[in-house]
């Protein structure tokens, strides 16, 4: 490949890095507190506001079943007012984003819901508020369940970044199309492909190390 | 919360002077089905005091209602009806964030523990005090002491993982003990440990009992920890007390039908499986092979007297031990002896008038027909009182 094109390449990496951190961290900002509401505001539960609940379930099942490449078309109303504009690397990150906040709000509920009711028990027996609660058991006690489920949404985000390139989104998928199948360069093709397992690789690596070092369940943590 | 471990208050074993620390007046209470289905009875008619300083033991089959009733005392169930008081709060009808501080008063420990696997034994500790909004420097303090005081000292940077069951529930006792609880509750704290490390744990409570006049209610399905702890005891049956008081009475002279079940699983108050298939329940009836059964109950001072020896010496009654068992309940001695006696109804009138005589408990278990028994295997035989 001529320096030309290795430099495409690497600005391509840096685009579809840019991108994926935005979104996978604007989305755990959100999705974080909104996977923990979803987990604790059903009926009878720590934050009970079972209405509000069951509303946010509906729109987060509504975004999650949407497929990301009509998401993106969708809402361009929406990212233009974001972004400016519906064409490049920030603007792809505005459909990244929505539809990475639901996906990790449902992993972080699911990972939450798996800590032992016995434990919330405890804290509210020795006079743990609900927030307290949140705060000191259940996001500490999900912790190693969280990160695997970040590492899953980074992965995925990875993913939908090279379909975003299909709309003028830049970075490795725009840099495929455009080159490898457009212009038809296999190498240049094949150079995007091991690019992108190699990232996922090493975040998959390191996501599965940082949880089980949180994890204090195993004897050997 | 830099308050030390409290000095020995009184104990209330002044009879009848202990004032009530927690009182549990008329509850009952119901769950209501979330669709049409009836609504579940749990409690009924509670009426329960456990006075400051004692340990009131609560023993009941799973689903007797319990875990409900401890729950009841912290709030973390409401009653339908009735009242739930603590040291004058009335628990029940306390708001939610009003609740909050008066658990602090009440610590709770758990069944399966209920630490939080990311905290060391440190930091599960440490977890009430910081709810509490204690200062870092008062809660390292306080930490170490309560560490000590369960004999975890050198554990206190593992984490529940590498920790054994009884070292859990010492985690469990020192964090319940953190914000100086005027009352513990134990829901059912040793079910999940073996025999020996149940005895260590029992002891600890004990200890905390005597030496902090720590006021105690536990719950459990094992005679054992009753016998081995609580000064009084209330037994639970399809969520209705069957009976209450002070243990040694209510394990001596059992009133209720549930009791006398509790009782027989002890080894040696009730007849060995294949002894009790021959019994014929009901007054005795002479024949071939048959004896009558008698169960006495020794209590107090007369528990280790030779009364069988003197039935047979001064009655000329021989007595045959089919089963029995020496021990003590809340401190004092208790023995029951299972006995197989000739089955004439004149013999059965005699022994019983002679042991009663003697202070002891009589109570005629049936008739015992061996016909056909292997005549060496006789338990009779084995064990002959001469």
């Amino acid at each position: 490949m001529s320096p030309e094109l290795v430099r495409l390449l690497v600005q391509a990496t840096l685009d579809t890095l840019q991108m994926v951190a935005v979104a996978a961290s604007l989305g755990t900002l959100i999705g974080l507190p909104l996977g923990v509401f979803l987990a604790t505001s059903g009926r009878g539960e720590l934050l009970a506001a079972p209405w509000l609940n069951r509303v946010l379930g509906l729109v987060v099942n509504a975004t999650r079943s949407t497929p990301f490449i009509i998401l993106v078309v969708a809402i361009i109303p929406f990212t233009r007012l974001i972004a400016g504009t519906s064409i490049g690397t920030t603007a792809a990150t505005v459909p990244l984003t929505v539809a990475a906040t639901p996906f990790i709000a449902r992993l972080v509920e699911g990972a939450i819901r798996e800590v032992d009711g016995g434990l919330v028990e405890a804290a509210r027996a020795f006079g743990a508020s609900p927030l307290q609660i949140v705060l000191k058991v259940l996001i500490p006690e999900a912790l190693p369940g969280i990160v695997l489920g970040l590492t899953l949404a980074v992965v995925s985000l990875i993913g939908f970044s090279a379909m975003v390139g299909a709309v003028g989104g830049g970075g490795l998928g725009d840099l495929g199309i455009r080159y490898g199948y457009q212009r038809f360069m296999p190498e240049m093709m094949l150079a995007v492909v091991v690019v992108l397992i190699v990232l996922v690789q090493l975040v998959q690596t390191l996501g599965d190390r940082l949880a089980r070092r949180m994890n204090k369940r195993l004897r050997h943590g | 919360m830099t308050a030390p471990v409290r000095v020995p208050v009184d104990l209330g074993h002044r009879p009848g002077g202990a004032d009530a620390l927690v009182r549990i007046e008329n509850v009952a209470k119901t769950y209501t089905a979330r669709r049409g289905a009836g609504a579940v009875t749990a409690l009924e008619d509670i009426d329960l005091t456990v006075p400051r300083g004692r340990v009131l033991g609560v023993i009941g089959r799973s689903g007797a209602g319990k875990s409900t009733l401890i729950r009841l005392v912290n709030g973390l169930e409401r009653p339908s009806r009735g009242r739930v008081i603590v040291d004058g709060a009335e628990i029940s009808r306390l708001s939610e964030s009003a609740l909050r501080r008066e658990r602090r008063g009440i610590g709770m420990i758990f069944q399966h523990f209920n630490l939080l696997s990311a905290r060391t034994a440190a930091g599960n500790v440490a977890l009430p005090l910081e709810v509490a909004g204690a200062d870092k420097g008062a809660i390292r303090t306080r930490v170490a002491e309560l560490l000590d005081l369960v004999g975890l000292g050198p554990q206190a940077d593992r984490y529940p993982a590498e920790l054994s069951g009884g070292q859990k529930q010492r985690v469990g006792i020192a964090r319940a003990l953190a914000t100086n609880p005027k009352v513990l509750l134990s829901d059912e704290a040793t079910s999940a440990l073996d025999p020996e490390t149940t005895r260590s744990i029992l002891d600890l409570l004990g200890r905390i009992n005597r030496d902090l006049g720590l006021t105690i209610l536990l719950i459990t399905h094992e005679m054992a920890v009753i016998r081995a702890i609580a000064h009084e005891v209330a037994v639970l049956d399809g969520g209705r007390i069957a009976e209450s008081g002070d243990v040694f009475e209510v394990f001596t002279r059992p009133k209720a039908a549930i009791t006398r079940t509790f009782l027989d699983e002890e080894t040696g108050r009730a007849l060995p499986p294949a002894l009790a298939a021959r019994l014929t329940p009901g007054p005795a009836t002479a024949g071939e092979g048959k004896q009558a059964v008698l169960r006495i109950t020794f209590r107090g001072p007369h528990a280790t007297d030779p009364v069988l020896a003197q039935l047979t010496r001064d009655v000329g009654i021989p007595a045959g031990i089919l089963s029995g068992t020496v021990d003590e309940i809340a401190g004092r001695p208790f023995g029951t002896l299972v006995v197989g006696i000739p089955p004439e109804p004149e013999t059965v009138r005699r022994a019983s008038d002679f042991l009663a005589a003697r202070g002891l408990d009589v109570e005629l278990l049936g008739t015992l027909d061996l016909a056909g028994w292997q005549r060496s295997a006789a338990p009779t035989d084995l064990i002959h009182v001469a």
